[in-house]
């Protein structure tokens, strides 16, 4: 069974509470379409277990693939900066067919952030290289394509599309 | 499939309609060999995007991907073109599928090569090997741990 490496830590983004029992990880790539679907079922999973759960989203992109993938994610990066990384994810997953920079720049807009401030930090390599940190630790990790996840620092290999996944999460706290 | 420490057999294949590539031609690097049942599929597509992303991983240990199937050249040719890859497939193709018999990762039934994996060092001896459930895309974590320990080793 492959491991989470590294465990999740403080340069993670965590959604929901710390110690929560329950811990989900997904390698996501922003211009995956996998990833897009599995987006909404994520959300009401998490609506659904509500405290018991906390997610983290780590970076996949699969850049040859899917050409603007990285850029997305850095500007998510770049927005965590300003403290809103979540609503980035989340307005770049709701709009996934529209993600060149002119694009990324306009969604920055949209959930508040400071225009300068966001470019800067779109281009401060530090941006990229958590990016590309996520994207080596999912590889050592042993992710194999996208949306990859791990529960409790194991891969879970099982099926996300049907309710599989809530089910599986559920059957974890009884 | 052929054991650790055994000498991985030379290979003479086409990996583009007018280009071979000679394994002993990469004598001084590691290889990674990469058996793979077929162009096309989900997850063979998957697997070598996977690779293809993770080329420079392999290239901070002086390793070389190299993909092998049983399609012909032109497949090959087509399939990479489309997936934009940055390493050579190789056909094994005439005759079918006699380099992955000559390392015993061959699929009788099927009429393609298991999806079985061996990263040779630089004196052109196997040391490491996996064999993978033929619908599961094995990851790259194995490779790079075992890219990571030949090196440490010396």
């Amino acid at each position: 069974m492959s491991k989470l490496k590294p465990p999740v830590n403080s340069n993670d983004h965590i959604q929901g509470d710390a110690h929560a029992p329950i811990e989900l990880v997904e390698y996501g790539d922003y211009q995956c379409p996998h990833c897009g679907h599995a987006y909404p079922i994520i959300k009401s999973i998490q609506q659904q277990l509500g405290g018991q759960l906390k997610f983290v989203f780590r970076n996949f992109p699969l850049a040859e693939m899917h050409p603007n993938a990285t850029n997305a994610a850095v500007a998510t990066e770049a927005a965590a900066v300003q403290g809103k990384f979540w609503e980035m994810h989340d307005i770049i997953f709701e709009n996934q067919e529209h993600l060149g920079n002119s694009h990324l720049v306009k969604y920055a807009a949209k959930i508040g952030l400071d225009a300068e401030q966001f470019k800067a930090d779109f281009e401060n390599p530090a941006a990229l290289e958590k990016v590309e940190s996520d994207f080596e630790s999912g590889v050592r990790s042993g992710v194999n394509g996208t949306p990859s996840f791990f529960i409790n620092g194991t891969k879970y290999n099982g099926n996300w599309e049907e309710v599989d996944l809530l089910e599986y999460l559920q059957s974890l706290v009884g | 499939m052929l054991q650790i420490g055994t000498t991985a057999p030379d290979f003479s294949l086409f990996t583009t309609p007018d280009q071979k590539i000679n394994l002993s031609q990469l004598k001084g690097k590691k290889v990674i060999l990469a058996f793979y049942p077929a162009d096309w599929s989900p997850v063979c597509g998957d697997q070598m995007a996977l690779y293809n992303e993770t080329l420079k991983f392999f290239h901070k240990h002086n390793a070389e991907m190299i993909g092998i199937s049983v399609d012909s050249k032109w497949c090959h040719m087509a399939f990479s073109q489309d997936r934009k890859l940055h390493f050579p497939l190789l056909a094994d193709f005439e005759p079918k599928g006699a380099i992955a018999k000559l390392y015993n990762v061959y699929d009788e039934e099927e009429g393609q090569c298991q999806r079985a994996i061996f990263v040779i060092d630089e004196q052109g001896i196997i040391r490491w090997n996996y064999l993978s459930p033929v619908g599961i895309n094995p990851g790259a974590d194995g490779i790079l741990d075992a890219l990571d320990e030949m090196d440490n080793k010396k």
